[in-house]
């Protein structure tokens, strides 16, 4: 049995002259001529089924091969590399008060002096807060949440707008096999190689509270640009171009990732200072104010609220490991409702 | 030569051919400076190589004028087609596709070159000069169109018609051409006025905050309208050369008539009080609209397996569907429109049953993809719609004809089922989970995708090579005009 749709010999044999009547044939070449009668077309529509039949089952088994590829687990725990970067995560960097440049378009804002987080709170940075917040009773365990106060937003009633009200909220997940922070039901501690990363999956009301737990607050959309940008109009905290060895980003080939299975994942906070780890080689990507991780690795949570009336999602910034490179420009924004979690979301705070 | 010019830029055949041409080779470029092309880091190599002048914070801005040149070769495209296809007055005729020529072929080069290669404001302006022309060739289009000239009338029973014998699938036509020219200001308004403040922007970027200058929705109706006015075009370009007509035909094109009208109403209603229930106004209107779509859908599918087994006595279902596919060429313009379904008007109207349950809970870059992907794919389903038509004006036939038919079905609906997929992840899997997911859905689009430029590459070489030729095909290409091919 040949493999063709149809028999083309009608159209072949027509040869050029009879190239025009041909193609004004609506019912196509395999039909066209009467002369090859019902036999023919028998045949033809024979071979269609077979065809069919053939066509029917490689795409049945490319597809079963391509669900089977695709729906491949991905072992969430595989080891990390460990690296200690030597930046002090528990430092806190001066932004003098002063204009700057906001945004893509450059408009001309002021903000007045403050310290922010030089670099995202990390994984055990967070766990001790934890421990030290259900200990004075400030967060509580509830099933698989850490639940924890939060004032409530300003509801207007507004088309889309979530109605976020004053009460318990949720903190962290637990159960989630994506989290790095474990409780054993007495205290939570940090799955190993993953203490000096940032604090991920958890929720703005989480990091809300981890800032003010310590009298700080999360960054302002200003604050946080002026301290990622500096008073010139760079694009990215450390300049005008990026490269991969600038920042952790969607396919930057750093030590941490591994396209053909889990993906992106965090790098250590502050782990693009210029050092060289086990043959990688860093640049140096601090921010004017020497603040890392300010583009990529994780996007960071921004603590304004209701920044337009009805807007009840919550600003994030910085972009992401998960990101192109266009998303870690400076004021590139995203944003998501509050309880939102993710491996890709942390956050720093401001004082 | 002169012939040659004569052909590329005097028949409708080689004025499709050069706009082609034109978009094939921005894709080929412009495509390598994204998606895995980036991460492989063929864009670098790119910028470098012909000397690309990329500002970080400029990056929209380029975009949008990437999306017009594009955009303004496909409207080409389709205004030779129109003028090809229908009746209308010959200077009107080389009216319109002079301006628009040059129009497209400005705003393409000098868009381009000011957007990629340094600001050189003499590029700037003759980028808007070509957009101008456009305009005005859209605004003649109408005048050539005007269906109230009785030369125009028709009296085949066939055909939408008024008793007194009014056509009104030209009305239709016309609807389309005179929504467009209007809805081009949606576009041209904010534009004019970046000047005094107005600042670029993409509309996914937007979507999420509640309040938006009229500017904004503006250029949100603008975009949103004129895609759907390409695709309202394209659907009766198509109903035309597959020769739409009886009674599916006499309900299609009245539903298209005001499937237009009420869609363009709803669009412009953005930028007026009545932006609330805009939204409501819009679907109104596009209910006829698919519709219509729809009903030339099942005419012409019927036509072909009717056509096919008119020998036959008594045929099978088997065999009725077999005929109907024995055409790729013609089954596959009005199959791209059913799968559209599948990759756009589907995602749209499930995202906004769910906006506030599912989608408004994931975080704005994911929508985003949802919102960027699902009008690629709809401009892509043009794209390979037209080229379909290409390939039958071509004279295409035989092995060559199947082939090329079939592998922009298959090609194209296997990139765009995974862009479909990949846009609705989220919904069957956790990002920390989806690697192997993304990593074989990339691979199907990039496969669809670089199988298709393969092939529009080879289609391209083999003209190139005919324009060599001193009786090549496009000797005889240059006195074929499409009205005279339209199925009988």
């Amino acid at each position: 049995m040949k493999t063709r749709f149809i028999n083309f010999a009608p159209s072949l044999r027509g040869g050029r002259s009879s190239r025009r009547s041909n193609l004004l044939d609506p019912r196509g070449d395999c039909f066209a001529r009467s002369r090859y009668g019902e036999e023919h077309a028998y045949s033809t529509i024979a071979r269609n089924d077979g065809l069919n039949g053939r066509l029917l089952r490689v795409v049945i088994f490319a597809m079963t091969v391509f669900l089977l590829a695709s729906c491949a687990p991905v072992d969430l725990n595989a080891p990390i590399p460990s690296f200690d970067t030597g930046i002090d995560s528990t430092a806190w960097a001066q932004v003098p008060e002063g204009e700057f440049f906001y945004g893509q378009f450059n408009e001309v804002e002021f903000t007045p002096a403050f310290e922010i987080m030089v670099t995202d709170v990390t994984a055990q940075q967070y766990a001790d807060f934890l421990n030290a917040a259900v200990a004075d009773g400030t967060l509580k365990v509830e099933g698989d949440s850490v639940l924890g106060y939060y004032i409530g937003d300003p509801f207007h009633g507004i088309k889309h707008e979530l109605e976020i009200k004053e009460g318990d909220w949720q903190y962290i997940p637990l159960a989630d096999p994506s989290q790095r922070v474990r409780y054993d039901g007495t205290r939570f501690t940090v799955q190993e190689g993953y203490e000096n990363h940032p604090m991920t999956m958890v929720t703005w009301f989480g990091a809300w509270g981890y800032c003010q737990y310590y009298d700080a607050s999360l960054p302002s959309e200003i604050q946080w640009e002026k301290a990622a940008r500096g008073t010139d109009a760079r694009p990215f905290p450390w300049g005008w171009e990026i490269v991969r060895e600038n920042a952790n980003f969607y396919s930057s080939r750093d030590p941490f990732e591994d396209m053909s299975s889990f993906g992106s994942r965090t790098s250590p906070v502050g782990f693009y200072n210029g050092s060289t780890y086990n043959g990688y080689a860093t640049l140096d990507s601090k921010s004017p104010y020497g603040l890392y991780d300010m583009a990529g690795n994780v996007w960071q949570w921004i603590g304004d609220v209701q920044t337009m009336e009805g807007f009840s999602d919550r600003f994030m910034r910085g972009g992401s490991k998960d990101t192109y490179d266009m998303n870690l420009r400076v004021w590139t924004r995203n944003s998501a409702p509050p309880m939102y979690f993710s491996p890709g979301v942390g956050f720093r705070c401001v004082r | 030569m002169k012939e040659r010019f004569q052909y590329l830029f005097n028949s409708t055949k080689g004025l499709i051919l050069v706009a082609i041409a034109m978009i094939a080779m921005v894709t080929a470029v412009w495509g390598m400076l994204s998606g895995p092309m980036a991460e492989m880091g063929v864009r670098d190599w790119v910028i470098k190589t012909i000397g690309m002048d990329i500002v970080q914070a400029e990056r929209e801005g380029r975009i949008i004028i990437l999306y017009h040149s594009i955009a303004m070769a496909v409207i080409a495209i389709e205004t030779y087609m129109v003028t090809g296809l229908l009746k209308m007055k010959e200077f009107l005729k080389m009216s319109v596709r002079l301006l628009i020529t040059v129009g497209y072929i400005l705003t393409m080069v000098f868009g381009m070159g000011f957007a990629y290669f340094g600001h050189n404001w003499a590029f700037h302006g003759l980028y808007i000069t070509g957009l101008s022309l456009i305009f005005f060739a859209g605004v003649l289009l109408c005048v050539a169109l005007w269906p109230w000239d009785k030369e125009y009338y028709i009296t085949d029973k066939d055909y939408a018609r008024t008793k007194s014998g009014f056509d009104l699938e030209r009305v239709a036509f016309f609807t389309a051409a005179v929504t467009t020219v209007i809805s081009a200001l949606f576009g041209a308004i904010p534009g004019s006025y970046y000047g005094h403040g107005f600042e670029t922007f993409l509309a996914e970027n937007v979507i999420r905050y509640p309040h938006k200058s009229v500017m904004e929705y503006s250029v949100i109706g603008h975009l949103h309208i004129m895609l759907a006015l390409i695709g309202i075009m394209l659907t009766l370009i198509i109903g035309r050369w597959l020769n739409f007509k009886g009674a599916w035909h006499k309900v299609a094109m009245p539903l298209m008539i005001l499937g237009c009208i009420v869609l363009n109403l709803g669009v412009w209603g953005v930028v007026t009080p009545l932006e609330p229930v805009a939204h409501m106004i819009i679907y109104v209107g596009a209910t006829p609209s698919m519709l219509a779509a729809l009903f030339l859908l099942i005419w012409s599918w019927g036509k072909l397996a009717k056509d096919g087994t008119a020998h036959l006595a008594k045929p099978t279902f088997l065999q009725k569907l077999g005929a109907m596919v024995s055409d790729p060429l013609k089954f596959g313009p009005t199959w791209q429109m059913l799968f559209m379904n599948f990759t756009t008007s589907g995602i749209g109207i499930f995202m906004a049953i769910r906006l506030d349950e599912v989608f408004r809970l994931w975080p704005a870059r994911e929508e985003r993809i949802e919102l960027t992907g699902h009008w690629h794919a709809l401009s892509a389903i043009i794209a390979t719609i037209i080229l379909m038509y290409y390939g039958d004006m071509l004279g295409l036939k035989g092995k060559v004809r199947q082939l090329y038919g079939w592998s922009i079905i298959f090609f194209s609906d296997i990139a765009l089922a995974a862009v479909t997929i990949f846009e609705m992840k989220r919904l069957f899997i956790t990002e920390s989970e989806q690697q192997p997911l993304v990593n074989n859905l990339m691979y199907a689009m990039d496969f669809g995708l670089a199988m298709l430029l393969v092939l529009l590459a080879v289609v391209m070489a083999w003209r190139l090579t005919d324009l060599f030729k001193s009786k090549g095909r496009w000797t005889e290409e240059s006195t074929h005009e499409l009205a005279e091919e339209v199925a009988k």
